[in-house]
């Protein structure tokens, strides 16, 4: 496969897993948000700008966080390379330059998804109204990733589009994880002591991981369970431990000459998840971990686009 | 200009052809609903293959279609047999003009083309000279634009040897008209065009370089944005070819490579839909963003094999046109088939002359000009329109060439009134490897408004499905 090819298979459900993503994230800041009572929780909708890497693009039109202006900066703006409606917009893009290699069922199920998103009023995020459109961009997410394991040749036609959903879902929720950690267990705070309940379930509803947690653990929600959730299972579909398994596999299908040094990489990474204890990482500092993990993400990713597409600039 | 032009279904009294007859007879039978009905049903199959023009257009994300008409042109056995030949023969005589204008240039030396015409046109290319090309084939894919003025009177409008496009329509008009009215296929012995690409991949192959025995072959497109993309990704799929743009291609070692993920693969035949200006930046165009640094070398080492050949603008310029019947003569000692339009040359001043008294009924074109556009067509022409361009001619002649203005013949359309006699021409494609193969008929376009004789579909025209009956 022509590795252009290849590069634009795996952007195309690269932004489509980031919309969806981006979604899950807003949503919960919104539900979060909601659960201060009355008051604004600002620091929350600044934790969101963080998360999607938009302070700067935002601070340069806003003077200070509002939840509104956050929302349509994250959702419809079109001058945010970052929005939701411009990942959905690169999704369709890379599609469209590839359209060749993808079904017909896929090229339209991400055609109509950017054309909706595109004829779709920015007011429906106004107010506290966002969460269709959350769960709407959630479903398309849902639906593309379904064509695509449906309908698509099992070669590397699957497989680089496989890779863009994993490693960026991988990074996402390390951020979030980051993220809101810091928020709701502030340092020398007890990870078996949930605090408020709420937040933290509103946390595992992001990642649709509520109910996955009721089924393993059959406990109280504490922090610690949570973060061995998202970090170290690697039966839940959106933990670290999950994303990489899959980004191994998928790289030893896809293999070449020059691939080894990323093969191990991933390999070690991996195995750091596979035999880790969440104690450990509690012990060393969950940010840390966490920022050594996206690190190491971002590495992987540089290398695969050298060694199988359009090595970034 | 004929009072009435020649109609391809029915005679001047109104009779219908012997060829239409079963046509006519089945279009006689058709209620008007299931006509209607099938109009609709073709627009959605265009829309939802995603069979466009202009994709990718000024409005973003909108893709416009080119309108089908559901009425074929039917050319019989032995008119198509006629053009056949004759299309070979031209081809053929334009190929050995490249290869001698290219190497000895004997046709200038025996005074039959004045050399400046040749050797100062902006389309011949100094880096091809003394270069030799696999089989001395430089047209490989040629689109030779006819029309029609009478019974058995075709000419040759255009010869069509750098980048022609249409085939993708006349595949999928064809797979249309298939599928709305497979009856018709039954009840006439239609010759198949659906082996196009097959075709085409061969001829490619039996181009490549010397010594490669087993060659991979890769269409190179401008990419997603350029107005025939579409048929770039059809036929790449349909050959089963990489599509590559300029960035998926490289040079080394004398080679040329396109990047995979599996490594770099060589290439060793280009089917480029990129004109000779964007090629190769260090050689030509050096802003071009779409071709390979470094391509020319290759190919002037005769490692790499393009399709068409660096050059070939030279043999289908307007200016060079008048002289294709004196190639025919020339190296086949023929006299050629296929009639040539009478055309006055602006730069000798007899014609000049000529022309400027009878601007009125003339069509005038530039020399460079292509796609209808710059061109006066007298008899459509204002007063005012006439004498703005005397003075254009005026200033430049030599850039001028006229015509008469040509009757062309007529094929039935649906309109919103019913059917109506609309203007059109054909676009046969040659392909020339170690033989010269053509699919029977060709792509058949129509001027949608009434009276116009302009087919382009940049300017508003249409599409026919083209029956060669076979007996």
């Amino acid at each position: 496969m022509l590795s252009r090819t290849a590069d634009h298979l795996y952007w195309m459900s690269r932004y489509t897993e980031r919309a969806e993503n981006l979604a899950r994230m807003l949503d919960v800041t919104q539900r979060m948000s909601l659960l201060h009572g009355g008051q604004v929780d600002i620091a929350g909708w600044t934790a969101a700008l963080t998360i999607a890497g938009c302070d700067a693009s935002y601070r340069k039109m806003h003077d200070k966080v509002t939840p509104g202006g956050v929302l349509r900066h994250l959702t419809f703006d079109t001058e945010n390379s970052a929005s939701i409606v411009r990942c959905l917009k690169a999704a369709r893009e890379n599609a469209h330059a590839v359209r060749g290699t993808l079904t017909s069922e896929l090229w339209e199920t991400i055609n109509d998804t950017w054309l909706r998103v595109r004829e779709s009023s920015p007011s429906v995020v106004d107010g506290n109204n966002a969460g269709d459109f959350f769960e709407w961009v959630k479903y398309r997410s849902h639906l593309s990733r379904g064509v695509t394991i449906g309908t698509m040749l099992q070669d590397e036609a699957l497989w680089f589009p496989r890779l863009g959903t994993y490693l960026e879902r991988a990074d996402s929720t390390a951020r979030i994880l980051d993220v809101k950690f810091h928020a709701l267990l502030p340092e020398g705070s007890d990870p078996d002591n949930a605090g408020d309940y709420y937040q933290w379930s509103t946390l595992l509803r992001s990642a649709s991981a509520f109910e996955i947690y009721r089924r393993v653990y059959r406990d109280r929600i504490t922090p610690r369970r949570v973060a061995e959730l998202f970090i170290l299972r690697r039966d839940m579909p959106r933990s670290l431990h999950h994303c990489l398994d899959e980004v191994q596999n998928l790289l030893a299908r896809i293999a070449n000459r020059h691939s080894e040094e990323t093969e191990r990489r991933v390999g070690l990474l991996n195995s750091s998840l596979h035999y880790g204890r969440i104690e450990d990482i509690f012990a060393e500092g969950l940010h840390e971990f966490l920022t050594d993990f996206l690190t190491r993400a971002a590495d992987l990713s540089a290398r695969i686009a050298n060694d199988f597409l359009v090595p970034q600039h | 200009m004929q009072a009435t032009a020649y109609d391809e279904m029915s005679t001047a009294d109104g009779a219908v052809r012997p060829h239409y007859a079963k046509f006519a007879d089945w279009l006689a039978s058709q209620p008007a609903e299931t006509l209607e009905r099938k109009r609709e049903e073709a627009d959605l199959v265009f829309h939802r293959l995603g069979i466009t023009f202009a994709v990718y257009g000024e409005a973003e994300g909108t893709e416009r279609l080119i309108p089908f008409d559901q009425i074929p042109r039917i050319l019989h056995a032995a008119e198509w047999a006629m053009l056949a030949t004759g299309l070979r023969q031209r081809v053929r005589a334009l190929n050995a003009f490249l290869g001698d204008i290219y190497h000895d240039q004997e046709i200038l030396k025996a005074g039959h083309i004045p050399a400046l015409q040749v050797l100062q046109n902006v389309q011949y290319r100094p880096e091809m000279q003394g270069l030799d090309v696999p089989g001395g084939i430089y047209a490989h894919i040629a689109g030779v634009d006819l029309v029609r003025a009478g019974e058995g009177e075709f000419y040759v409008l255009e010869d069509n040897l750098r980048v022609p496009s249409g085939v993708s329509y006349m595949l999928e008009n064809r797979r249309m008209m298939m599928r709305l009215f497979p009856d018709l296929f039954e009840s006439h012995n239609i010759a198949p065009v659906e082996h196009y690409p097959d075709t085409l991949l061969e001829v490619l192959r039996t181009v490549a370089p010397v010594g490669i025995s087993n060659p991979t072959v890769a269409l190179l497109t401008p990419g997603a944005y350029n107005s025939a993309y579409f048929e770039h990704a059809f036929l790449a799929q349909q050959m089963g070819v990489e599509l590559v743009e300029g960035q998926d291609l490289f040079v080394a070692d004398e080679q040329v490579f396109m990047r995979t993920t599996q490594g770099p693969q060589r290439v060793d035949v280009i089917y480029r839909r990129l004109d000779d200006d964007f090629l190769d930046p260090l050689a030509f165009r050096q802003d071009s963003m779409l071709g390979v640094p470094g391509l020319l070398s290759v190919y002037r080492a005769g490692r790499i094999t393009l399709a068409n050949a660096i050059g070939t603008g030279v043999a289908d310029d307007k200016s060079i046109y008048p002289y294709v019947p004196e190639m025919v003569r020339f190296y086949l000692g023929e006299e050629p088939i296929l009639n040539n339009v009478p055309t006055w040359m602006l730069r000798k001043p007899d014609d000049l002359a000529y022309a400027l008294d009878h601007l009125n009924e003339l069509v005038v074109k530039e020399v460079h000009g292509s796609g209808g556009y710059g061109m006066l067509v007298g008899p459509a022409a204002t007063k005012q329109e006439i004498e703005d361009f005397r003075k254009r001619i005026v200033a430049a002649p030599d850039k001028y060439i006229a015509q008469p203005t040509l009757s062309l013949s007529t094929c039935p359309i649906f309109v919103d009134s019913g059917i109506a006699p609309r203007h059109i021409d054909l676009r046969p494609f040659v392909l020339s490897g170690r033989e010269i193969r053509i699919v029977p008929g060709g792509l058949t376009r129509v001027a949608l408004r009434e009276g116009s004789l302009v087919v382009n579909s940049s300017q508003g025209g249409g599409t026919k499905d083209t029956w060669v009956l076979e007996n």
